[in-house]
């Protein structure tokens, strides 16, 4: 399973999801290649992702991509990130 | 996945200059909150003043989603020729200010981010987002009254990490 966790330019929030992802992964008892992007290298790499993380603004500005977007409200809040990414993955 | 494992690369502290922090900036609107952010990595002595300028693009651009959780702005651009060296600044604001984002406005705290590159600084912003996700930490950081208070919490803070990993936590 590949996971994509987008942000503006890919180096700072985006960061952040990349790091409670691994967390909440771990949590979970699941393991995924996780991988961080800005939103443009993000429309390219989609189709080869099973999962995107990211804010509600970048999903509206990423469109329509193949795989499933999973939005994240407050990027420090891991027990959002379990639950949402546990809903999606079920 | 070993990438966020908090032993590579400089730590929060490392890369929080003394002259990094404000606290109780006076910033009327999310521009001048990001300048103030943007002003304490220049004096650290991390970025040009360009780069404020290029934080604040950032945000005209891409919009307020670096509001990352409730009263929390991470601001940054990427990696520039104003960019020095990596660098994090901190600015409690005095009165919360809307940066326009939906649920997490408004921003009682920003901190500025300068990256040279897309992994140098990934202990110290994993050090940060743990320190911050706690509330308690975050309303003692936020109600700080001096620089030195906050560099104090989180050399505090990195020893109790520091400490709990040697307990034999797996990695």
């Amino acid at each position: 399973m590949k996971i994509l966790a987008v942000c503006g330019m890919g180096l700072g929030s985006a960061l952040v999801l990349r790091m409670q992802a691994e967390k909440a992964l771990k949590e979970l008892g699941l393991t995924a290649d996780l991988e961080v992007a800005d939103i443009g290298t993000a429309r390219a790499l989609a189709p080869k992702a099973d999962l995107i993380l990211t804010s509600n603004e970048l999903a509206e500005q990423l469109g329509s991509v193949k795989p499933k977007v999973v939005t994240i409200s407050n990027f420090i809040d891991l027990r959002e990130m379990v639950d949402k990414l546990k809903a999606a993955l079920e | 996945m070993a990438d966020a494992t908090p032993s590579a690369g400089p730590r929060l502290s490392d890369l929080l200059a003394a002259d990094a922090i404000t606290i109780g900036a006076e910033a009327p609107d999310w521009r001048a909150a990001v300048r103030a952010a943007g002003d304490r990595l220049v004096q650290g002595g991390a970025t040009r003043a360009a780069y404020t300028d290029e934080m604040i693009a950032a945000v005209e651009e891409l919009g307020p989603y670096m509001v990352i959780a409730p009263g929390i702005a991470l601001a940054h651009s990427r990696p520039s020729p104003a960019v020095l060296r990596a660098g994090i600044s901190i600015v409690t604001l005095r009165q919360p200010v809307a940066f326009g984002h939906p649920q997490n406005d408004p921003v009682r705290l920003v901190v500025g981010l300068a990256a040279l590159d897309e992994e140098a600084h990934v202990t110290a912003l994993s050090t940060l987002a743990e320190f911050l996700a706690d509330p308690a930490r975050l309303e003692a950081l936020i109600a700080a009254e001096t620089p030195d208070q906050v560099r104090h919490m989180v050399a505090r803070f990195e020893e109790e990490q520091a400490a709990a990993a040697t307990e034999g936590i797996p990695t």
